[in-house]
């Protein structure tokens, strides 16, 4: 192993985590799990809607809590933690991003589908312009090439964007293909480079670790993989295996253990773990948090919660179209009718 | 009685621009006349070119020194580039029709306004956004039966048919649609969200809205779909593919529905039709501020 820097590891408990719980982090929840996770010695927190600043709607469930309360919670409760908030051009706006700068957000990241890229420009501006760390977050990355997921990460590069990631949203990439992408942006990007996971094919630390291997020099996780879908790289998991292979971070493995065991699992509504439902989203490349949507279309209308999962699949959805699922419900209800 | 055709000006020769001059050689109210670009190079003033029209190079200064070449103007370029053009506009006595974000002038979404503006008393008008247009009259249908304490829309469209102004300005899309659906839609708040979606072939535009209502009945319930319906219609009759994806909702006081539109293939895509549904807007507005003109007496 060549790697000699620290690895930053930008927690997403309270981004990810929050599909997980559909959204109903109270105050109190944010306030304990930001404390445990500063502690730890985790060097980013980001905590907004799952959909990130503007998430909030009928389309992906109301927070519990408003935005304001849920930055500001973070923020008074991380000691050295820098507190991260996810934009998605789109659904959150500049306006969004002005606010959370002043409720003391340092760390942005402008998410686009992996071919969508320069919709990020404005965005990605706005937080150079607001002295913010500006991250690049290309989400899908499966659905692309890894040579022209690099053109896309180029154009965030060209915007400004300080560090970019190969995002898996749909915990679809095998070791392989993180590889490939990881190692192809190492060469070609001058920023840094990171990589967001999510279990859903149990690939989730074993591809960290591959993205790790390529260089990548931020990693994202989560108290007991706490995120959309199987879940993100669980962050205690992922900190054992990394002390193993001596890779260095600033992660202590017994805090993390604890704070996931005692405080983590016990707030889960749906466990979060690898199921038939969550195996499917790795399995056919379905964004992650279409995963609570699907299994409630499949009870209301009396079809395999997998049967939708396939055909958006099918269809081409990307991040944020949730409401496709109940579209492809009711057409699936009807075919069954239509058949019996 | 053969009524003399109202003279129109494009300015933009991008793809609205040119989609518009077809749409508008089709009128039987207006007639294109000019198209005004800045790029000597373009294909869109190829084509006014070949079809008759006067191609001006020189932008809105050439359009100015042959001003008498139209009497309605379509703004088919940037917000920026309106909100310079608007005031020179104004001064050479021309209606100004806006399809960019600059809302210079008032909202305009046929469906809804033509029955409630004195078309005749404005000289520049905005048509909103192309989510706006597909979603702001099915907002104002179910606020006219009930009060609507929120209203929220998703607007899926096709990757291509997303251009470099749409892509550069995402927010004055989410921002300006949100800002139609209280103003023009009726409802006390207002959220948009727009995905761009790169699968191929392209998806035809898709837009999801989502109605908070105050209150409910079964009578309230009947009315909805009723006046839902009769809003469908409306549209289509200058949106011919304009319609429901699915039946039309009502749950838990929130009210689903989903339209889907497809282009009329003039110049652009049939899968365009986030443009068409804005570019036939803005040619059925026209030519509602044509018959005012000709009852006003002003082109004859």
């Amino acid at each position: 192993m060549t790697q000699s820097n620290k690895i930053v590891f930008n927690d997403v408990t309270l981004r990810d985590g929050m599909h997980a719980i559909s959204h109903q982090y109270s105050v109190e929840q944010i306030a304990q799990l930001t404390k445990l996770i500063d502690d730890a010695g985790v060097d980013i927190i980001e905590a907004t809607h799952g959909d990130g600043l503007g998430g909030s709607s009928i389309q992906y469930g109301f927070s519990k809590e408003t935005e304001k309360d849920i930055i500001t919670t973070a923020v008074k409760n991380a000691k050295n933690a820098k507190i991260g908030v996810l934009l998605v051009p789109g659904i959150g706006t500049i306006e969004h991003l002005n606010n959370a700068r002043e409720w003391g957000a340092s760390v942005v990241r402008v998410a686009t589908h992996c071919t969508e890229a320069d919709v990020s420009e404005q965005h990605i501006k706005a937080g150079i312009d607001l002295g913010m760390d500006t991250v690049g977050f290309l989400m899908m990355s499966h659905r692309t090439k890894p040579e022209l997921l690099l053109e896309e990460a180029k154009k965030m590069e060209s915007y400004g964007a300080g560090t970019i990631y190969v995002v898996d949203s749909a915990g679809a990439l095998t070791m392989d293909d993180v590889r490939s992408r990881v190692s192809l942006f190492k060469e070609n990007l001058h920023t840094k480079v990171g990589f967001h996971a999510h279990n859903n094919l149990s690939l989730g630390v074993a591809n960290s670790i591959v993205a790790i291997e390529e260089g990548a020099d931020r990693i994202d996780a989560s108290l007991a993989g706490m995120g959309a879908g199987a879940g993100n790289a669980s962050l205690e998991q992922l900190v054992a295996v990394m002390n193993k292979l001596d890779i260095p971070h600033a992660v202590d493995l017994y805090k993390v253990m604890d704070a996931a065991e005692y405080v983590m699992k016990p707030m889960m509504k749906r466990p979060v773990q690898i199921d038939r439902l969550s195996l499917t989203l790795g399995y056919t490349g379905v964004y992650s948090s279409f995963l609570l949507f699907a299994e409630r279309a499949g009870k209301e209308y009396g079809v395999d919660p997998r049967d939708i999962l396939t055909k958006v699949s099918e269809m081409g959805a990307v991040g944020g179209q949730e409401d496709w699922i109940i579209g492809v419900a009711q057409e699936l209800a009807k075919e069954k009718i239509n058949k019996s | 009685m053969a009524t003399e055709k109202v003279k129109c000006a494009i300015i933009g020769s991008g793809n609205i621009g040119t989609d518009l001059m077809y749409k508008l050689l089709r009128s039987d109210k207006l007639e294109p006349t000019v198209m005004i670009g800045i790029d000597s190079n373009s294909k869109g003033l190829a084509l006014a070119k070949e079809h008759g029209l006067v191609p001006i190079y020189t932008g809105i200064d050439g359009f100015a020194e042959q001003a008498h070449l139209a009497d309605i103007v379509f703004e088919a370029t940037s917000a920026k580039a309106h909100t310079y053009n608007a005031p020179i506009l104004k001064r050479l006595g021309k209606k100004a029709i806006d399809l960019t974000p600059a809302a210079v002038g008032p909202f305009m979404v046929p469906s809804v306004s033509l029955d409630t503006h004195n078309i005749e008393e404005l000289d520049n008008v905005n048509m909103v956004t192309c989510g706006g247009q597909a979603t702001v009259p099915m907002v104002k249908a179910i606020s006219d039966v009930v009060e609507v304490e929120y209203a929220e829309i998703v607007a899926s469209i096709s990757s291509k048919s997303a251009g470099p102004g749409t892509r550069q300005n995402i927010d004055e899309f989410t921002e300006t649609t949100a800002r139609a659906l209280k103003e023009v839609g009726g409802a006390k708040e207002g959220k948009a969200i727009i995905v761009l979606n790169p699968a191929e072939p392209p998806i035809l535009m898709r837009n999801t809205i989502y109605v908070k209502i105050s209150e409910y009945s079964d009578e309230i319930h009947q009315n909805i779909l009723q006046r839902l319906n009769d809003m469908l219609e409306v549209v289509q009759s200058y949106v011919k593919g304009y319609r429901f994806k699915a039946d039309p909702v009502i749950k838990d006081n929130i009210v689903t529905v989903a339209v889907e539109v497809e282009g009329n293939g003039d110049f652009l895509p049939k899968y365009s039709g986030n443009l068409d549904i804005i570019t036939s807007a803005a040619v059925k507005t026209a030519e509602v501020m044509t018959d005012s003109m000709v009852t006003k007496g002003v082109s004859q």
